[in-house]
């Protein structure tokens, strides 16, 4: 029943439409994102996408350093799921030097990943309430994902910045002390998420706000590249973990959460009932962790073969996948990093024509971009 | 003890004529003064305190601590914080239309002490007890509306603008079932005045009889105070700060004050239209008063610090397609109400 616009209007009165930036300092930017609205009153006609505030690099800086020297810089890319870059790029070298992985690192290896996962779909979780104004259920997220910082912290020495996988195995074995708090923290999260269902999922005003806003369906999805939670939003079941098996995923059991109109809605509750997936993982894990070296045998200097090699993982908020091209010297001669948040970035003008300037906000919260990955 | 504030009056006021004198024009006129410096140092200090209370309260929501760092328990931190605002420079855009912007901040905090005047702080404190006390309440706390409009536009900014303009479709809309709600009272009253209003409070109180006038009175009144979750004229995650954010410094801080003072005010409306005012055994009366407003105030953030924030067109609908004939409806049960009771009275 909406009345346009011209039915409205006056032909005496004259109205315009108005430009605003929004960003790249602005509360709801996820950071030094920027993007120019066309609105017509409140309503978003025109939206265009300005990239480039954060870009340091990366690409380049990889042809500068070896190969294990650039694992630190992955953490810088999508720095809320820095295990799972890490994870990715080790991942990419050693299926390009071949060499074979003790089982207890893939063990370890799918733990943090899963809790890093978790992690990053709490900071969603959280700045999607915080960006319809619910701050509490922000504090709500990042008080449970403070204690599986704790835990990186008790592996790796380093909150968010993890560094904590080498080339062929990680830098330091799990604690007692870390398996230990993980028990605990498995046993104490899915209460957690139930808080959150009940105080952000089962909101009435979050419903209204998140149903029908932002509808990507499967066929634009897959046009644009869209991958992971978002992909899986729009109901096109597919996971990289399922699909293609990398490392030891193969051994698990879960299930893929998918969604039924692809709407921020959706993209929500796919990513809530994801961390409840991710724990399953993480328990199976914990209960067949073997035991053994957590180093593979690797040559002191690495030096892989000529030749060019393309990884990738289901990362937090989709494929991450890295291309590696090697001349034969201990330094990469190109990397280059295909990052979900730059490409989920692409399809965020096309869902937010036609919204209201709130609904826009609320389609980038909930296409989940963090601008670490997008600049590079 | 209950007439402490009233007896104190009364004899100041005695000692002025008697004592040293004075014509009962110039006793009256500093009277008034007194009174206004009582309610201004009354919304000042109590902004003071809410601002406090409300970041320690969403604290303790949130589970964290709040500010715990200034003085003992961070007690003094809203004080230094006003300093803080106070030393600022005063910062005017260039482009800004001056003398709108300039005047934006101070209209719109005199309303906000204004409404003051007609409150019932206690038994018999009350400022001016005037015949049509609740209309004077509602046709002073509207203008606030135009203090938004005039900031929204004044700034020369799109997000002020757009928050100004938020400001006035919601701030004008939800005046309606507000008013209506209020309907509902007057009816079984029969009287604007707020102390008859109290007065007629003494068997029972009117959320019992006007429930439902009483939830539309919550929400349409959250609305009017531009609380989450109808903070949409500020919409922090879309306009930055709305219609204020160009301003800094106390101009900014004088939005901040008729902010809570409004809150104040809109907490005392309620508890005098349904929570029986300032009546209650054994506490003196303006200690009743006191506690009935805070538990209000509690209830307002309790709601803000709970609910997102919701959409324009919702905001809206909900309005005019919900509130409003609810609000009706309410006022023909009552009016039905009140014919069948005078039946079986006579």
């Amino acid at each position: 029943m909406e009345i346009s616009r011209s039915q409205l209007q006056d032909k005496n009165l004259k109205t315009q439409e108005i430009t605003i930036n929004m960003g790249p300092q602005h509360p709801s930017t996820h950071g030094v994102y920027r993007c120019v609205l066309t609105l017509d009153g409140e309503n978003v006609t025109n939206l265009e996408n300005v990239m480039g505030y954060l870009h340091r690099g990366m690409e380049k800086l990889a042809e500068d350093r070896t190969y294990t020297q650039f694992i630190p810089y992955t953490d810088r890319l999508d720095y809320l799921a820095a295990a799972l870059n890490n994870i990715g790029y080790v991942e990419t070298v050693e299926k390009l030097l071949d060499i074979e992985i003790p089982e207890r690192v893939e063990y370890i290896r799918v733990i943090v990943s899963e809790l890093q996962r978790i992690a990053s779909h709490m900071v969603y979780i959280g700045s999607y309430a915080l960006d319809i104004n619910g701050f509490t259920a922000w504090m709500y997220t990042f008080r449970d994902r403070e204690r599986i910082l704790d835990l990186f912290e008790m592996i790796s020495g380093s909150r968010m910045t993890l560094n904590y996988p080498r080339i062929g195995g990680v830098s330091h074995d799990l604690t007692e002390e870390f398996i230990a708090g993980l028990r605990e923290l498995l046993k104490d999260l899915p209460s957690c998420f139930d808080e959150y269902d009940g105080l952000i999922t089962g909101n009435e005003i979050f419903q209204a706000r998140s149903k029908g806003v932002g509808v990507l369906d499967a066929e634009t999805a897959i046009n644009y590249g869209i991958s992971g939670p978002n992909l899986r939003a729009s109901g096109y079941k597919f996971d990289l973990r399922k699909a293609e098996p990398y490392s030891i995923y193969d051994r698990f059991e879960f299930d893929i959460p998918i969604g039924e109109n692809g709407d921020s809605f959706d993209r929500f509750v796919v990513r809530m009932e994801e961390m409840r997936q991710s724990l399953r993982i993480i328990e199976q894990a914990l209960n067949d962790l073997p035991e053994g070296p957590i180093q593979a045998k690797v040559p002191k200097v690495i030096k892989p073969k000529a030749g060019e090699v393309y990884h990738q993982i289901e990362g937090a908020k989709g494929w991450l996948g890295y291309y590696l091209v090697s001349d034969g010297s201990t330094k990469p001669y190109r990397l280059h990093i295909h990052g979900p948040s730059f490409v989920n970035l692409g399809v965020y003008p096309e869902i937010a024509k036609g919204g209201n300037i709130q609904d826009a906000v609320v389609i980038l919260a909930s296409i989940d971009i963090v601008l670490g990955e997008v600049d590079r | 003890m209950d007439k402490l504030f009233v007896n104190a009056g009364a004899g100041l006021e005695q000692w002025m004529v008697s004592g040293l004198g004075l014509s009962s024009i110039i006793t009256n006129l500093i009277m008034v003064v007194i009174q206004v410096a009582m309610i201004l140092s009354f919304v000042l200090l109590n902004v003071l305190y809410l601002v406090y209370l409300e970041r320690k309260l969403s604290a303790y929501w949130q589970q964290r601590l709040g500010p715990n760092r200034v003085g003992p328990r961070g007690l003094l931190q809203t004080t230094l914080d006003v300093i803080k605002l106070i030393s600022k420079e005063d910062i005017v855009p260039q482009a800004a239309d001056r003398k709108v912007f300039k005047l934006a901040s101070i209209i719109v905090f005199i309303p906000a002490v204004m409404l003051y005047a007609v409150i019932p702080f206690g038994k018999d404190m009350i400022a001016v007890d005037l015949n049509m006390g609740v209309f004077y309440f509602i046709a002073i706390s509207s203008t606030t509306t135009i203090a938004f409009l005039m900031a929204g536009w004044g700034s020369n900014n799109k997000y002020s603008l757009i928050g100004g303009m938020r400001a006035v479709a919601q701030m004008v809309s939800y005046e309606i079932p507000f008013v209506f709600s209020i309907l509902g009272v007057i009816m079984l009253t029969g009287s604007l005045r707020m102390s008859d209003i109290v007065a007629a409070q003494n068997d029972v109180w009117f959320i019992v009889l006007q429930p439902v006038a009483f939830l539309i009175f919550f929400i349409a009144g959250t609305a009017e105070l531009n609380r989450a979750p109808f903070d949409l004229p500020e919409g922090e995650q879309e306009l930055v700060a709305g219609a204020t954010t160009e301003y800094s410094g106390m101009r900014w801080a004088l939005f901040f004050l008729a902010e809570y003072a409004n809150l104040i005010a809109m907490s005392a409306l309620a508890v005098t239209l349904f929570l029986g005012g300032p009546a209650g055994p054994w506490a003196p009366s303006w200690i009743w008063f006191i506690v009935k407003v805070y538990i209000m105030i509690y209830v307002f953030m309790w709601m803000r610090w709970t609910f997102p924030r919701i959409r324009i067109d919702h905001l809206m609908h909900f309005n005019w397609k919900f509130l409003l004939p609810l609000s009706l409806a309410n006022i023909l049960v009552t009016g039905v109400g009140i014919k069948i009771y005078q039946w079986f009275i006579q």
